[in-house]
């Protein structure tokens, strides 16, 4: 199952570009030269619709599955949820579906869509960012990539916030920070639970410079607030939450949900060796390592994260 | 001060008038070589506003990094009247790379949190580089609370490359320790004024750096990457660190531009290593000032305010205005 590695070489490299902006929030000495095949592992969501030649079978019937490597049939995954069904393997999920398995059916209503990403640096490195963000916008379909509003969960109405890893490696900007931050500040005072699902591989977006590092604490500030104010947050952390997510929102939950053996760290796995220069112990940064450190509260299978959300929204009263 | 022991190669125009100078010193001076002398010590100055007024983003990298740069240690010293070292996280550990302790300035005492590097090699492998681990955020954190508690004003100095990666600091929560260090600062109670001095390697340097003022020194660098990190994702090679500094807008002016920092604090003429003390009492004027203004307002009056400085941040378009 080649099918994602036959796409012309401009897209390529450009998927290889966020494919390595994943692991990192930045700490000194990313190394150079490390194969980013290794992070496609990591970061490249398994659905990231990048077009690819066509060789005469039907498009997107079979994936091939990155926790067992496995040949899946598709539509057996996405009857479970976009779950390997041999593996039990959490796959990569667009924000718009992650909405539809979280909401009950009908409910969402989306809040700050029209907020819309700038660039306040001219950055430029291979390619500018400013087109970089055009492309982005035309390959995923999202503004930018985090999506937050209103819904209800088993009759509950909650505010929720979900990063996409595939826009820009779900990384967070200015338009990431401000719509968390008008999410969270609206759930403080309309007195909603809050619910955010982190796929964030990218943590705060280097292509807007010190903008993107403040955002962590804009939105830690908010949360704070909410906090005082007696908000339940619940944060739930899927593959991958790196870097300046996870050091921010989404380490700030009353409750920590993680899905099944999500990659969850400060450091990306690559820079940390290049420090450390030892082999990395196995099951390093994942969700079942970090409940065993005491990060999380919970690992909840995907199915279950609706009934398990909504249970805790009741027992703290929400 | 210091010299010559760390030479970078853009200081060279500097020693060679240095040389001259000794050399001259050396001997016994005629009239003519007292007009050359004084000559020269004028040059070394002009070549010194030349070079330092002109540094390009990754040579302002390198004097941020300077291994002469005074360090938070330096400042204890040429800043407060008294430090008071208190040590430990009460959780697991005390980390050397985060100093904390009680001090006094001017007329305030005040708890002073800054990274620390070290000078000899043996310090500055003790302090990881100055790249704390999880407890030292966590001492940091035990430590606000304390002067939350008791009415100090917090001073934070900001030197670091970054938080450190590696299996320990994984294991023991660095990204927690950072979260709920900028969730803490956001509410604290009294003053809190932050100074990046050296290296303001991103979430690292922001654990300790939610405050109702931040400050950078002229030569210091605050960024959400270290340019050689950011040049081996998005070139694939560090060879482009210093496309990369200059793509991510690092330095003192253009983070003031941008509203993340509201002083830029001026260096002596061949940068904070050359004149420790005159880049201290620079450091101290503004502190000082900016400490009496602060005390004067009540605490929830700092809080809010402090919400709304970072509530400002960032840049995006909103067509249509109105929210959705």
């Amino acid at each position: 199952m080649e099918r994602r590695r036959t796409s012309s070489p401009s897209v390529a490299a450009s998927a290889a570009d966020s494919g390595a902006a994943a692991v990192r929030l930045g700490e000194a000495g990313e190394l150079p030269g490390t194969n980013p095949v290794n992070m496609a592992h990591v970061e490249s969501p398994p659905e990231t619709p990048a077009p690819r030649a066509k060789r005469g079978v039907p498009e997107g019937l079979w994936q091939k599955c990155e926790g067992c490597q496995g040949t899946i049939y598709r539509k057996d995954a996405e009857e479970i949820l976009n779950v390997c069904p041999q593996c039990g393997f959490h796959w990569y999920v667009s924000a718009a579906q992650r909405i539809v398995q979280l909401c009950d059916e009908g409910t969402f209503e989306e809040w700050d869509a029209n907020l819309r990403p700038t660039d306040p640096l001219g950055f430029r490195d291979k390619k500018p960012y400013a087109e970089r963000l055009v492309a982005e916008q035309k390959r995923t379909g999202l503004s930018d990539a985090a999506l937050t509003g209103t819904g209800m969960i088993r009759a509950r109405r909650v505010a929720c916030g979900v990063t996409d890893s595939s826009f820009i490696m779900g990384s967070m900007g200015s338009v990431v920070g401000e719509r968390l931050t008008r999410l969270v500040e609206r759930a403080t005072a309309e007195r909603l639970p809050l619910i955010i699902i982190s796929a964030s591989g990218g943590g705060a977006r280097m292509h807007e410079g010190i903008l993107s590092l403040m955002q962590m604490a804009k939105v830690s500030a908010a949360l704070a607030r909410y906090s005082q104010a007696g908000g339940l947050f619940i944060s739930v952390l899927t593959n991958p939450t790196m870097g300046g997510v996870a050091a921010s929102f989404a380490s700030l939950g009353d409750l920590c949900f993680a899905e099944p053996r999500a990659l969850i760290g400060f450091a990306g796995p690559r820079t940390i060796k290049a420090t450390i220069r030892v082999e990395l112990p196995k099951g390093f940064q994942t969700s079942e390592f970090l409940l065993e450190h005491g990060f999380i509260d919970r690992i909840v299978a995907r199915k279950d994260l609706k009934s398990e959300i909504a249970r805790a929204i009741d027992y703290c009263g929400g | 001060m210091s010299r010559g022991l760390h030479r970078l190669p853009l200081e060279k125009p500097i020693y060679e008038i240095e040389d001259r100078i000794s050399a001259l010193e050396s001997a016994p001076l005629g009239a003519q070589q007292q007009e050359e002398l004084r000559r020269l010590k004028r040059e070394v100055v002009e070549v010194q506003k030349r070079i330092f007024g002109s540094l390009d983003p990754w040579q302002t990298v390198e004097v941020a990094r300077h291994p002469d740069r005074p360090k938070t240690s330096d400042y204890l010293s040429l800043l407060f009247d008294e430090f008071v070292e208190l040590h430990g996280d009460k959780s697991f550990g005390d980390d050397p790379a985060m100093l904390t302790g009680f001090a006094k300035l001017d007329r305030h005492k005040v708890l002073v949190i800054g990274h620390q590097k070290g000078k000899t090699l043996t310090e500055r492998q003790a302090c990881h580089f100055g790249c704390a681990h999880p407890e030292g955020y966590r001492k940091a954190m035990g430590k606000m609370r304390l002067a939350a508690k008791f009415g100090l004003p917090v001073i934070c100095l900001i030197d670091t490359p970054g938080a450190y990666p590696g299996v320990g600091a994984e294991e023991r929560g660095q990204a927690q320790v950072i979260a709920e260090s900028m969730f803490l600062m956001a509410t604290l109670p009294v003053p809190v004024v932050c100074t990046v001095i050296g290296e303001g390697g991103s979430g690292g340097a922001l654990g300790i750096g939610v405050g109702d003022r931040v400050a950078i020194l002229e030569h210091a660098y605050y960024s959400v990457i270290s340019p050689e990190g950011c040049a081996g994702i998005l070139w694939k090679s560090a060879d482009h660190k210093a496309e990369a500094a200059r793509a991510l807008r690092m330095r003192s002016h253009d983070l003031k531009s941008f509203g993340v920092v509201d002083a830029v604090i001026e260096e002596p003429p061949g940068g904070a290593h050359r004149d420790p003390r005159q880049t201290a009492s620079r450091l101290k004027n503004y502190l000082v000032r900016t400490l009496r203004e602060l005390v004067a307002q009540p605490p929830a009056a700092l809080v809010a305010g402090r919400y709304e400085k970072f509530r400002r941040m960032g840049k995006f378009l909103e067509p249509g205005a109105a929210t959705a």
